[in-house]
C-alpha cells in the first residue's frame, strides 16, 4: 500500500484537478453539434439537395453561427486572462490543438456565410440588396454549391474531431488518452446534429432520410464507446482506473444511463422501430440524442480531470 | 548551452516547508497558491513500512507537455538553462496546461495567467541558487547543470541511486530523487 500525502492546496488544481467546469463540456457539445450540421448542410449541397426549398440545408448554416458563437462565448467565458485572448491569433502552434481550433474556427465563419448565402433570407435580402444578387449569382453557377459543400464537409470534419483530438492531446489525464475521443466526439456531433434536422425537418423525406442516418451514427458511437473502453481496459493500471471512473465509478450511473441509455440505446430502439413505420416519429427521440450528447462531454471532461496517474485512494 | 536540473537527497529531507516559505517569499506567491510543497509517501506493509519525503515543484521537464499544447506560446523554454517559463503577457487562461501536467505543478494565479516554478532564475541568472535550494537547513537539495558532467548534480546522479517521478508519463523530468 502507498499513502501519499501533500501540503499543496492549489485552487481548481487539488485535491482533484477541476479546472474546467460547465464552459469546456458546452463548448465541445455545440462545436461537435456544428461540425455534423456543416456535414450534413455541406452533403446536401454537394448532392444537389439544396434546389428542394424546405430543405434544412437552408436552416442548418444559420442555426450553426448562431450554436458556435454561443459555444465560442463559453469557451471565452472560461478564459482566465480574458483580455490576452487576442493573442491566440497572434501565432500559430502546430503541437497544440487548441491553437488548430482557434484557426479552424477562423475558416468555418467564412464557409458557414458562404452556405448562409445560397438562400439569403428575405428580410435581408429586403435590406442588402447586394448580398441578393450575390446569392443569385453563386446559385447559377453549377459549381459553386458543390464547392461550397465540399468545403463545408471538409471543415466540419476537421472541427468535429478536433473536439475531441483538445482532449486527447491532454497525456496526463488517462481517461482522455485515446486517438478514438476525436471520430467518437465527431460522430456524436453528427448524431446530434441529424437529430436536429430529425425534429426540425420540413420535407418529410428528409426527415426520415436523417432518421435512418442517425440511427447509423448512433451505431457507430456505441462502437466507438466500446472501442474507446477496451482500449483504456487493455492499457497500463491508470487507463484501467480512468476506464472504470466511467464503468462502475462515481460517474458509473450518468455515463450509463444519461449517456448509453438514455442517450443512445432508448432513442436507437425508438427511431428504428419509427423508420420501420411500427411507431410514429416522436420528438422525444431527437431530443434525447441531442441531450445525451451533452451529457457526454459533461462525462468526459468531468472524469477525465479526475483520472491521474497517481494512485488515488477510493477513485 | 546549460540544461538545470535539481538532485534531491529524500535521506536528508525532514520536510521542515523551508522550501515552501522560501519560495513564496521570494516570488511573491499569492496566499492560498504554492509553486513547491512537501510530499510524504508511506509504503509497504505495518511493520515494514518506508517513508520518503519529497520537496515538489515543476519537473522542467525534457519534453513539456504544457509547452506542446500551449495555443499561444506564452509556455516556453527558455534558451538560458533550458528552464520552463510562461510569459504572463501571452497567457490567455485557457488552462490547457494545467490538465497536460502530470505532476499538477501549474496553477492559475489570481492575475489569470498560468504560474509555476521558475527555478528562480532571477537568481540562477545572478549566479546564485534558486531560493529553495539556499534556504534549505540540510542542504539536501542540489542545484545545476546536468549536461555538465563535473556538476554536482550530475556526480551525485552518477554515485546514488536515484529516480524521477512518473517517468511513465513520458515528459522526462530533470528533477531527481536520491533514496
Amino acid at each position: 500500500m502507498t499513502e501519499l500525502t501533500t501540503t499543496r492546496s492549489n485552487p481548481m488544481v487539488d485535491p482533484i484537478l477541476h479546472v474546467w467546469g460547465w464552459e469546456i463540456p458546452v463548448y465541445l457539445f455545440l462545436g461537435g453539434l456544428v461540425a455534423g450540421m456543416m456535414l450534413i448542410s455541406g452533403y446536401f449541397l454537394f448532392s444537389g439537395r439544396w434546389r428542394n426549398a424546405r430543405s434544412a440545408c437552408y436552416v442548418l448554416p444559420g442555426m450553426s453561427l448562431v450554436l458556435l458563437s454561443a459555444g465560442m462565448l463559453a469557451l471565452f467565458l472560461d478564459l482566465e486572462h480574458k483580455a490576452f485572448v487576442w493573442r491566440l491569433y497572434t501565432t500559430f502552434e502546430p503541437g497544440s490543438p487548441m491553437s488548430w481550433g482557434a484557426w479552424i474556427l477562423v475558416l468555418v465563419y467564412p464557409a458557414l456565410a458562404a452556405n448562409l448565402l445560397m438562400r439569403v433570407p428575405a428580410p435581408l435580402r429586403r435590406r442588402a440588396p447586394a448580398l441578393g444578387e450575390l446569392s443569385d449569382r453563386l446559385v447559377e453557377r453549377p459549381a459553386a454549391p458543390r464547392w461550397i459543400g465540399a468545403t463545408n464537409m471538409i471543415l466540419g470534419g476537421l472541427l468535429g474531431v478536433y473536439t475531441g483530438v483538445l482532449l486527447s492531446a491532454l497525456g496526463a489525464r488517462p481517461l482522455w488518452n485515446s486517438a478514438l475521443l476525436g471520430p467518437l466526439f465527431l460522430v456524436s456531433g453528427l448524431s446530434a446534429a441529424a437529430a436536429f434536422v430529425h425534429l426540425t425537418a420540413r420535407d418529410a423525406a428528409e426527415r426520415e432520410l436523417l432518421a435512418k442516418a442517425d440511427n447509423g451514427f448512433l451505431i457507430a458511437e456505441l462502437v466507438f464507446l466500446a472501442l474507446f473502453l477496451i482500449g483504456l481496459l487493455t492499457a497500463s493500471g491508470a487507463h484501467a482506473r480512468a476506464a472504470d471512473l466511467l464503468l462502475t465509478g462515481p460517474f458509473g450511473a450518468l455515463f450509463w444511463v444519461g449517456v448509453v441509455g438514455l442517450g443512445i440505446v432508448v432513442p436507437l430502439v425508438v427511431q428504428l422501430l419509427a423508420v420501420e413505420h411500427k411507431v410514429a416519429h416522436t420528438p422525444v427521440a431527437p431530443l434525447l440524442v441531442i441531450s445525451g450528447g451533452l451529457v457526454l462531454r459533461f462525462v468526459i471532461v468531468q472524469a477525465g480531470q479526475v483520472s491521474h496517474w497517481l494512485r488515488l485512494a477510493g477513485l | 548551452m546549460a540544461r538545470f536540473g535539481m538532485v534531491i537527497d529524500t535521506a536528508r529531507c525532514v520536510g521542515c516547508m523551508d522550501c515552501v516559505i522560501a519560495c513564496k517569499t521570494e516570488n511573491q506567491v499569492p496566499e492560498g497558491f504554492h509553486r513547491d510543497w512537501i510530499t510524504t509517501e508511506v509504503s509497504g506493509r505495518f511493520p515494514t513500512l518506508s517513508m520518503e519525503i519529497r520537496t515538489e515543484r515543476c519537473n522542467h521537464c525534457d519534453e513539456p507537455p504544457c509547452v506542446t499544447c500551449c495555443p499561444t506560446g506564452a509556455s516556453h523554454v527558455e534558451e538560458f538553462g533550458r528552464i520552463v517559463l510562461v510569459n504572463h503577457e501571452q497567457c490567455i487562461g485557457c488552462k490547457a496546461c494545467l490538465a497536460s501536467c502530470p505532476y499538477d505543478a501549474r496553477f492559475v494565479h489570481p492575475d489569470g495567467y498560468a504560474d509555476k516554478c521558475t527555478f528562480c532564475i532571477h537568481r540562477v541568472e545572478a549566479g546564485q541558487d534558486p531560493a529553495c535550494v539556499a534556504v534549505c537547513p540540510t542542504r539536501c537539495m542540489h542545484f545545476g547543470d546536468l549536461d555538465d558532467p563535473q556538476s554536482e548534480v550530475s556526480r551525485l546522479l552518477q554515485s546514488r541511486r536515484h529516480h524521477a517521478l512518473l517517468p511513465e508519463a513520458g515528459t522526462r523530468p530533470r528533477i531527481f530523487y536520491l533514496s
